[in-house]
């Protein structure tokens, strides 16, 4: 039977959610291919995890538990999952296209000899020859590419999160659990962690349910303290364009788009954003788009649900001020 | 001494690319070539790297015979070697093929010198994939680290080298010996202060030039188009279509269009 293998990407046995994004699609593709959805997880004493993963979606769990794997490294994840995956050859492999997701398939893809797309966004079967079409944003976003990798096995793919929901959790399922054992040893791995420093605040766009989104027509540095008080308000998370980043009003770590962040909130806030197709790229997937701008014609208008012609700042502040009566009226 | 090895990318300066909106194909001309950005901070540390300590710094690329440009270019960042591999039996590449063609040059070059420290751009930005330099890495069997931000401490003496790798929840702090593989994230390295010598020695500069014939022998198969299993099907430009309402303020209230958005946000249980 063919299989479509996940990548279980975790970290101190914390799951990424886009291994449950990727379980998801990949229910999807196994249908398609009458096939099975299985997962390959890695790590030290992480069995905590294995009920998650069949409830998102794995009928098999191939698990291979090592103490020189207790965080990652290239070398020995390279060397796990590539052993396994030469076992069982897989017909599909999705890894997330997270650092730590695109760091561990580059290598891999070179031990297998086969193809790996980086960063797609839409997956699915060709109903005619069996491939998987794998697109992605190529040229910074501006054009779009299907790629296949018609002779070789596995057919690989990084994917972007938050392109794909998570699916439903259905807690009662479980499926076949395989304790598979590669020889790995910590003298290979060459590289040491010595420390690690957390992120002193981190910016959550990805998973952020609002996000209040500023971009070159915000003008300057202030405007951003006044998008930052509304995403305060609505509890979201603060986005920018590529161009508002790069005039140095807002870190990297705000940029939604090819070269930043991909995010799918419930509500995206649009403000002096034009929608470079680098832009939309990035928040195109969100479930509702509101933007505001004074330029008609700019193209953020074509794929927002409600759209203003107007002074941004004239609007942000109105619905700051707004929120906070509703919000004192409460009570 | 130090031996390190750079290897670059020479692409159309994607944030000033046009599609032909009837063909759906990139419209070359007027595109300017440039380094990869994150090409130029590999450059920018090796520059850095040769003030500090001794050191030799080659320069290799594949791509067609313009490439050479960005190799002179390369020798005002101070490279001593540069090489271009450039054969039309190259071309189309993705990145399987790619790090097969350059861990091959590579392993020929070290048959005269071992190289300590191996220098990549994070990604190309035509590409964006990232998935080159740990390619070459797993051919030539040394360990990579990607996604460097900065140098801590590099040990000449011992061989080894301190880094601060940019994961997703923070900075790792990991050390490892000689020979390693880095990938440049951009705020690893300022451009450095090119003196006029270096530009007036890259305009004299050529590149030494590796084709499909030699210096070395490559297995044909794993090269170029050949060589690559993955094939782009399809390429369009994606569509638009407008879906939601506009209003414009010079025709609806502020009080209008602000109770919208609320009710908008109060639907979904976000206010």
């Amino acid at each position: 039977m063919k299989e479509v293998w996940v990548y279980i990407e975790q970290e101190e046995g914390k799951i990424h959610p886009v291994s449950f994004e990727l379980l998801g699609v990949a229910q999807r593709l196994a249908s398609d291919l009458s096939g099975r959805v299985s997962a390959l997880l890695l790590g030290y004493k992480v069995e905590d995890i294995i009920d998650e993963i069949f409830a998102y979606g794995a009928e098999k769990i191939y698990y291979l538990d090592h103490q020189v794997l207790s965080y990652y490294r290239h070398i020995p994840y390279v060397k796990g999952a590539s052993e396994l995956a030469k076992k069982y050859k897989p017909e599909i492999f999705l890894i997330g296209a997270t650092p730590l997701g695109r760091d561990l398939a580059g290598g891999v893809a070179t031990h297998l000899e086969t193809g790996l797309t980086a960063d797609v966004t839409e997956l699915s079967i060709d109903s005619e020859t069996g491939q998987l079409l794998m697109t992605r944003p190529a040229y910074g976003g501006n054009i779009m590419a299907t790629i296949v990798c018609p002779h070789h096995r596995p057919q690989m793919a990084t994917v972007r999160p938050r392109i794909f929901p998570v699916p439903e959790r259905k807690s009662s399922i479980k499926g076949e659990l395989i304790r598979e054992s590669v020889e790995l040893h910590e003298d290979e791995a060459k590289v040491k962690r010595l420390a690690f420093i957390p992120k002193e605040k981190a910016v959550n766009l990805e998973y952020a349910e609002v996000i209040v989104a500023g971009g070159k027509g915000i003008g300057s540095k202030d405007g951003f303290s006044l998008l930052a008080e509304l995403a305060k308000e609505l509890k979201g998370e603060l986005g920018a364009s590529r161009l508002a980043v790069e005039a140095h009003w807002i870190g990297y770590e705000h940029q939604v788009g090819q070269t930043g962040k991909t995010v799918r909130p419930k509500v995206y806030l649009a403000f002096g954003i034009s929608g470079a197709i680098q832009h939309r790229a990035g928040m195109q997937n969100s479930d509702f788009i509101v933007a505001v701008n004074t330029d008609p014609e700019a193209p953020i208008f074509q794929i927002a649900n409600l759209g203003i012609v107007g002074d941004w700042k004239k609007v942000a502040e109105a619905l700051l001020f707004a929120i906070r009566k509703e919000r004192s009226t409460d009570g | 001494m130090l031996n390190i090895l750079v290897s670059i990318k020479q692409v159309p300066d994607t944030t000033n690319i046009r599609i032909n909106p009837d063909t759906g194909t990139l419209i070359r001309e007027g595109v300017p070539s440039i380094i990869n950005p994150y090409d130029i901070v590999a450059l920018s540390l090796a520059y850095q790297l040769k003030l500090r300590f001794k050191a030799k710094v080659t320069v290799i690329t594949m791509g067609p015979p313009q490439a050479k440009n960005a190799l002179k270019e390369a020798v005002e960042f101070g490279a001593d070697r540069i090489i271009l591999l450039c054969d039309r039996k190259f071309a189309g590449a993705d990145t399987l093929a790619t790090s097969y063609t350059l861990a091959e040059a590579i392993r020929f070059l070290q048959r005269e010198e071992l190289f300590d420290l191996f220098l990549f751009g994070k990604q190309a930005i035509d590409g964006d994939t990232a998935q080159v330099g740990p390619g070459v890495a797993n051919r030539l069997g040394i360990p990579v680290i990607t996604y460097v931000v900065k140098i801590e401490n590099l040990d000449p003496i011992h061989r080894k080298i301190v880094v601060h790798r940019k994961t997703e929840k923070g900075i790792e702090v990991l050390e490892a010996p000689f020979p390693i593989l880095l990938t440049c994230e951009k705020d690893l390295s300022p451009l450095p202060f090119v003196p006029l010598e270096n530009i007036l020695k890259a305009q004299r500069a050529e590149p030494e030039t590796f084709n499909a014939e030699g210096p070395l022998s490559f297995q044909r198969d794993k090269l170029g188009l050949k060589g690559s299993p993955t094939q782009v099907k399809k390429v369009y430009t994606p569509e638009l279509k407008r879906i939601g309402k506009i209003y414009n303020l010079d025709d609806v209230s502020l009080d209008d269009v602000v109770s919208k958005i609320l009710d908008v946000l109060r639907e979904r249980d976000l206010l």
